[in-house]
């Protein structure tokens, strides 16, 4: 379903990712790690059609659409999601207003009707439970003074309400107290399914022990340098990075 | 004839039409119409505003008839539950509300009784520095009629005074609002313009605000006329001890919107909360120049305004924080914030401060920006289309300070209105309506 191939991308002019390699088939679960600085979010920004990001060599292949080719609403319409490592604050739109246009900006993609208020507001409560937010965030300005944890939970919502296809979560394990990653793991648990897959970036063996990544890839220097099953983690956890080489940085 | 002489020679004749009480007044704007030169491009205050406009108009007289307002006024004004409505089309007072809350006086200059006016005669133009204010000396000059309103001590008016102005022409108006001390009260000024109207209106309206101790006012200054009218004027409050002054500009835009907005903190433990927008787009031009004036120890000010301006508009925003020496552990905060949606558009923006006390927290800011390139991928990553996204961002970026708004009446009335203003098709506002 994603099969990007040798993908080199700058920023300003600076080489970031420098041919990159990875396929995600349906229902997988991939773990990225990596040094800080290495391209871990550079990927998701690419990936999401981030203006500034410029791809300069390498292809992205997604459900047999040229990934690169698509409008970043039109990735997202399509099953494409980016839980961010720092999600933006809106302040002055609320949170239930972006929730809905979001989620009504996919309906008429798939030829649908807005969704009526009344199921949505049902909806967006049931998910504010099962992230373990208060409603009241639904009322606050989007991300507006969430705290870290907060924010990431509120990204977790914004999956489990779009039910994208492909999910990218960029270490949204990042700032949370105990019972959130876990409120977080099993968000993203209940949604696994053999047609949906799972980029997920971390710097933290312990999320890998919620959400059991099928590969564990590292990504060091713009290139995945190393691939493995989640023992990898493990021994990365024990290691660090030294042990794989001169060109990890 | 040039305008100085025009306005010059209209003051003169007015004296026929207007009670005697306001003689003197016109005859004090005259001799410091005389003593004006006419502003021009090198004269600081009128740097980024052209006054040509203004002068084309050659300060036609007003009518006070605007054919069918009634409709306007139904159609436009807010929705209160309750409220004092007041009426003015151009600058003529159609009715004042018999029946008022306990403690609240709210007459037209035309109907004081005698004792009033010698009181309100002598009250006129204590607040604002007349020779100051071009269009404040314009306003003396051409005394015609005026909006007396006196909360008595200790009265909590809680009903909102609101004042509906409907401008198709000329009009030259002045309110003065007493509070005394403890005293509380919420004013409203809602300029409007007739929907057919082509010409273009000069409308002037000079407020002022006198606060004694412990007292209180909420004012919002809604300008909201058609494109082509022409609005100068002022706001000008004076606050004793531990008085509170929170007032909200927006003005829309319009051929030329400029405001004079000055507090003088004159009272120890005095606090002033000023909140603006404005929204100028086509060819729209608005300025306003605000004045924070600390005059003795312990007073505090929180300065807020933000503009969307659009096409080829143009908005002027000049904050000046003037610290006398004496006013030790002054506390004010000045911020002004642009977007900028066109690469036509222009913004002026300029922080005066004038510090002359060492033991003070003065912090301003003034950004001029155009939409924040990460704010519209984080709402495209979620599918909102890019024009969504826009509106989305604009209409956040000034829904933070309505929001904050006391009268919940202003917020329901704003929101849509001002969702609407971003978007060019109901789709594109529909998420925030
Ligand atoms: N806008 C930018 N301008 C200049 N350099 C940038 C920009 N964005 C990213 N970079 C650089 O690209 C490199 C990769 O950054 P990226 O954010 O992808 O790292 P990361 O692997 O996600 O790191 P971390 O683990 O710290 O989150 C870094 O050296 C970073 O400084
Ligand atoms: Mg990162």
């Amino acid at each position: 379903m994603l099969n990007i191939s040798k993908l080199h991308a700058s920023v300003e002019d600076k080489e970031i990712l420098k041919g990159l390699d990875l396929v995600v088939k349906p229902g997988e679960v991939h773990a990225i790690m990596g040094p800080n600085g290495s391209g871990k979010s550079t990927l998701g920004h690419v990936l999401s059609g981030r203006e500034g990001y410029e791809v300069t060599g390498g292809t992205v292949d997604y459900f047999g659409q040229n990934l690169l080719e698509l409008e970043t609403e039109e990735r997202a319409r399509e099953g494409l999601f980016l839980a961010f490592q720092y999600p933006v604050e809106i302040p002055g739109v609320s949170n239930m207003e972006f929730l809905k246009a979001s989620l009504d900006a996919q309906r008429a993609h798939e030829g649908k009707e807005p969704i009526d208020a009344v199921s949505f507001m049902k909806q967006a409560r049931e998910l504010c439970k099962k992230v373990n937010l208060d409603q009241q965030f639904l009322k606050r300005g989007v991300n507006e003074g969430f705290s870290g944890g907060e924010k990431k939970r509120n990204e977790i919502m914004q999956m489990m309400l779009l039910q994208p296809k492909v999910c990218i979560l960029d270490e949204t394990d990042s700032g949370l107290d105990i019972d959130a990653l876990q409120v977080v793991a099993e968000g993203v648990n209940s949604l696994r399914s053999p047609e949906r897959s799972f980029i997920v970036v971390t710097h933290y063996q312990r999320l890998l022990n919620y959400i059991e990544p099928d590969f564990v890839h590292v990504l060091s220097g713009g290139k995945i340098v190393k691939s493995g099953d989640k023992s990898l983690a493990l021994e990365l956890e024990a290691k660090g990075y030294g042990w794989l080489g001169a060109d990890v940085a | 004839m040039n305008y100085l002489e025009a306005i010059k020679n209209q003051s003169e004749s007015l004296q026929a039409a207007t009670p005697e009480w306001m003689h003197a007044i016109q005859a004090r704007g005259r001799a410091l119409w005389s003593a004006q030169t006419w502003p021009g491009k090198k004269t600081e205050a009128w740097r980024y505003t052209s006054l040509v406009k203004v002068e084309k108009t050659l300060a036609s007289a007003q009518t006070g008839k605007a054919a069918g307002f009634e409709a306007a006024v139904a159609e436009n004004t807010l929705q209160f539950k309750e409220a004092l409505q007041v009426v003015i089309v151009d600058g003529r007072v159609q009715s004042v509300p018999d029946t008022l809350p306990e403690g609240l006086q709210l007459a037209a200059f035309s109907n004081l009784a005698e004792a009033d006016q010698r009181s309100v005669a002598e009250k006129l133009g204590t607040v604002v520095e007349t020779e100051k204010h071009l269009f404040a000396v314009q306003s003396e000059s051409l005394l015609s009629e005026g909006l007396y309103i006196k909360a008595k001590k200790n009265a909590a008016v809680s009903v909102p005074i609101y004042l509906v102005f409907i401008g198709s022409q000329a009009a030259n108006f002045r309110v003065f609002a007493d509070l005394e001390q403890s005293a509380s009260l919420t004013l409203v000024e809602h300029y409007l313009s007739l929907e057919s109207e082509q010409e273009q209106q000069l409308e002037n309206t000079c407020t002022e605000f006198s606060l004694a101790d412990n007292s209180q006012l909420n004012h919002y200054r809604l300008n909201m006329q058609a494109e082509s009218a022409l609005h100068v004027g002022g706001v000008h409050a004076a606050l004793a001890k531990h008085a509170r002054l929170n007032s909200f500009y927006l003005a829309f835009g319009t051929a030329l919107t400029r405001i004079d907005a000055g507090v003088k903190h004159v009272g120890e433990g005095s606090h002033t909360n000023m909140y603006g927008v404005y929204l100028p787009r086509n060819n729209q031009h608005v300025d306003f120049h605000t004045n924070l004036e600390h005059c003795v120890p312990h007073t505090t000010s929180e300065e807020v305004f933000r503009g969307i301006v659009g096409d080829s508009a143009r908005a002027v925003f000049n904050g000046r924080i003037h610290i006398y020496p004496q006013a030790q552990k002054t506390h004010a905060q000045l911020s002004n914030k642009n977007l900028l949606t066109s690469n036509k558009a222009e913004v002026d923006t300029k922080p005066e401060l004038e510090i002359y006390a060492n033991d003070v927290q003065c912090a301003h800011g003034a950004t001029v920006a155009q939409l924040e390139e990460k704010s519209l991928h984080y709402l495209r990553t979620r599918g909102i289309s890019e024009e969504e996204a826009r509106v989305m961002l604009s209409f956040g970026f000034i829904n933070e300070l309505i929001e904050q708004l006391e009268l919940e009446a202003i917020r329901d009335y704003l929101r849509p209105i001002l969702a609407k203003r971003f978007a060019r098709s109901s789709e594109l506002s529909q998420h925030l309506l």
